[in-house]
């Protein structure tokens, strides 16, 4: 299958701290990952994971401290020129998470759309019109003409989600960045924007990024699922294989913590969460980053780093113990 | 006078009610309206609930549907334009209507407090955390600072958190951990009742689990009381002993956690446990619940939820005529299982 959109390596380090005692929280560190039409890629990962510094970085939001993300063969990360980022951001849109704050309130809903339209002249000025009845409509809100006249107060959450949905796939993108984009959305609304993101993964053929931390939703969407914590990627591969059959520990914490009124909230030992060690990505450690809260660590993880090894067909993870490194001869 | 109503009477006729436990909060046919020029808005349109002692109540529903306006009247502190227009809510049997405000400054936090939606950004920010516990302890009852401070650590350990950090600025706090400070603030007093407010919407997963772990260890240990409000229905089922269900202004469904998740009756209730997708298990296409809440301005006639309703089929039958006109009242459908619904027959007297 071809590729939208490569990252490779990519790192982002933060400075933190005042000039004489700097120090640096490493967002992402070392991220790989690849982005194809027709499949939802799911990142997931507690706050503060880095999940949505990835998002940022490869909507150019930030600039990488180190590797690079790759579109159509061509390194945009360093990319400076107008003309080329423009290019760039119409192939590549960013869906955020707060849908009260991220549209004018004093423009309608018309204007929100018109813009990238005219901005990347996606069509000719007599069709923009047409066009932007064609995108309410692609995304459910009817009927077009009387929702484009309102104001973004006038429209509820999820509409609003929707406005910002349509506005991303105004300039016809290859690939859209979903950050947490029902996060803030209330439950019975959720579905139905991730109903409209398989839509247009089916439709459109559509590359996504899904950034949340909800793994049933991302098992709701998601072909693909990469598991992030303390900036790096710790576990991916095929979502079922991941939800189902969990190879790194922390991905085994999340799935423990979601609400199951099944299992109900038990109070004795095995349904404990370990402590969490505040801001992992900001200390400095020699070896497994997830040390601290790991149940199953043996003395190798705190003096080695893990890289991200396949254990499984298709399905890498970032753990000495469940996924360890091939033995090899020389070794 | 309520602050000092003795606590823990004896349950002297605790053999004859069917729960065997006596009731801490009751809200009885209780209105709340908010008063907008010629407009009137009923935010809260003849809600009756109860609360046994130490027992948790989760409130469940979308935005806008009057949770939050019931948790600001039991506490007595609605705002205008709002304001009680009819029902009553009575506390440990007395009727709050009839308190001064004295009496009503002391009933809150110390007989009932709150954790509001977002409350880990209601900690002042220049003000130390043991500091603000002082503050508020000291505005209810008659401690020495000192004395404050120590029960403030005390506290926090409770719940979980080093009791050196009563030093602690809350910037210097994760946002779990200012949550947790405030819980241990709405406990400090020992009230008999604790309304949490979406308390853990602003959080992530692994932090909201710890801390709803933390609330039902603390409620098992101190044995107070719960109103729990949250839009999410699968945290409610797994924390809550008993489930209301509340649809624009009112509510549609009661029942314990146990029966409501595998026996919803309304639609409604339905629809919301049709729209969270499954961890494990097949999966198919989720549809939710179509349409939006309601303008409670100007609430459709009959049913509220008949626009959104999949059961409510335009026709010429009765059915829908009734679901178009008439109000669905709440009606007890099995044992501890009430419902609103025309469509839902059995159990009737």
């Amino acid at each position: 299958m071809s590729t939208a959109l490569e990252v490779r390596g990519l790192s982002k380090r933060f400075a933190v701290g005042s000039a004489l005692r700097r120090a640096h929280v490493h967002a992402a560190d070392d991220v790989s990952f690849e982005l194809k039409p027709g499949t939802i890629t799911a990142l997931v990962g507690e706050s503060g994971s880095g999940k949505t510094t990835v998002a940022r970085l490869i909507a150019r939001l930030h600039e990488p401290s180190a590797g690079s993300v790759l579109f159509d063969g061509e390194d945009v990360a360093r990319a400076r020129r107008r003309r080329d980022l423009l290019r760039y951001r119409s192939q590549v849109q960013m869906i955020f998470q707060d849908p009260f704050g991220s549209l004018n309130p004093v423009k309608t809903i018309r204007h929100h759309l018109e813009r990238p339209l005219r901005v990347h002249r996606i069509v000719p000025r007599a069709e923009v019109e047409e066009r932007v009845y064609e995108l309410l409509r692609t995304v459910g809100l009817v009927p077009p003409e009387h929702v484009a006249a309102k104001y973004p107060h006038e429209l509820s959450g999820g509409q609003r989600q929707r406005v910002a949905i349509a506005r991303a796939l105004a300039v016809e993108p290859k690939v859209v960045l979903a950050d947490e984009p029902t996060s803030m959305l209330d439950v019975s609304i959720r579905i139905g924007i991730l109903n409209l993101m398989l839509k247009l993964k089916e439709e459109r053929g559509l590359a996504l990024l899904y950034v949340t931390h909800d793994l049933a939703s991302a098992r709701y969407v998601a072909d693909e699922m990469l598991v992030m914590y303390a900036g790096q990627i710790v576990e991916r591969g095929p979502t079922e294989e991941v939800l189902q059959n969990p190879l790194h520990p922390y991905t085994r914490l999340l799935l423990s913590a979601v609400p199951d009124p099944e299992r109900g909230l038990d109070l004795d030992g095995a349904g404990r969460l370990p402590r969490p060690v505040v801001s992992a990505a900001a200390t400095e450690v020699d070896g497994c980053r997830f040390v601290a809260r790991c149940p199953v660590a043996i003395e190798r993880c705190g003096v080695e780093p893990p890289a991200l090894e396949e254990a499984r067909p298709q399905q890498s993870a970032r753990c000495h113990v469940t996924a360890p490194r091939p033995w090899r001869a020389s070794a | 006078m309520i602050g000092t109503l003795p606590r823990g009477r004896p349950p002297v006729v605790a053999k004859a009610a069917p729960t065997g436990t006596e009731t801490v909060l009751e809200l009885r046919g209780l209105v709340v309206e908010y008063r907008l020029g010629e407009r009137c808005v009923r935010a809260v349109d003849g809600v009756d609930l109860r609360i046994a002692s130490s027992e948790i109540v989760g409130l469940a529903g979308e935005s806008g549907c009057g949770k939050s306006t019931i948790a600001n009247a039991v506490l007595q502190v609605l705002r205008p334009p709002a304001h009680i227009a009819a029902g009553s809510i009575l506390f440990q049997g007395q009727d709050l209507a009839g308190k001064t405000s004295e009496e009503l400054r002391r009933y809150r936090w110390r007989n009932v407090s709150m954790v509001f939606q977002s409350a880990m950004n209601a900690l002042n920010p220049v003000m130390r955390v043991g500091d603000q516990f002082v503050d508020m302890m000291r505005a209810h009852e008659r401690v020495s600072k000192r004395h404050a401070l120590r029960v403030a650590g005390e506290l926090l350990e409770l719940v979980g958190i080093d009791p050196n950090r009563v030093r602690a600025y809350p910037h210097q706090l994760s946002g779990g951990m200012r949550q947790r400070v405030i819980i241990a603030m709405a406990l400090a007093l020992r009230p008999e009742l604790v309304i949490l407010d979406e308390p853990t919407t602003a959080l992530d997963v692994v932090v909201q689990r710890e801390i709803l772990q933390q609330i039902k260890e603390l409620q098992q240990e101190l044995r107070f009381s719960v109103l729990f409000i949250t839009h999410d229905l699968s945290l409610l089922l797994e924390l809550a002993d008993r489930v209301a269900i509340m649809y624009a202004g009112e509510l549609v469904e009661t029942a314990s956690a146990a029966e409501l998740a595998v026996n919803p009756r309304h639609p409604y209730t339905q629809g919301l446990l049709r729209s969270f997708p499954p961890l494990h298990g097949p999966l198919t296409r989720l549809t939710g619940i179509t349409g939006s809440p309601p303008d409670l301005a100007d609430p459709p006639p009959g049913c509220r939820f008949h626009p959104r309703c999949p059961h409510c089929v335009p026709d010429e039958s009765p059915l829908h005529l009734r679901q178009t006109t008439e109000r669905p009242m709440l009606r007890e459908v099995a044992p501890e299982h009430r419902v609103a619904c025309h469509l839902v027959s059995g159990g009737e007297a």
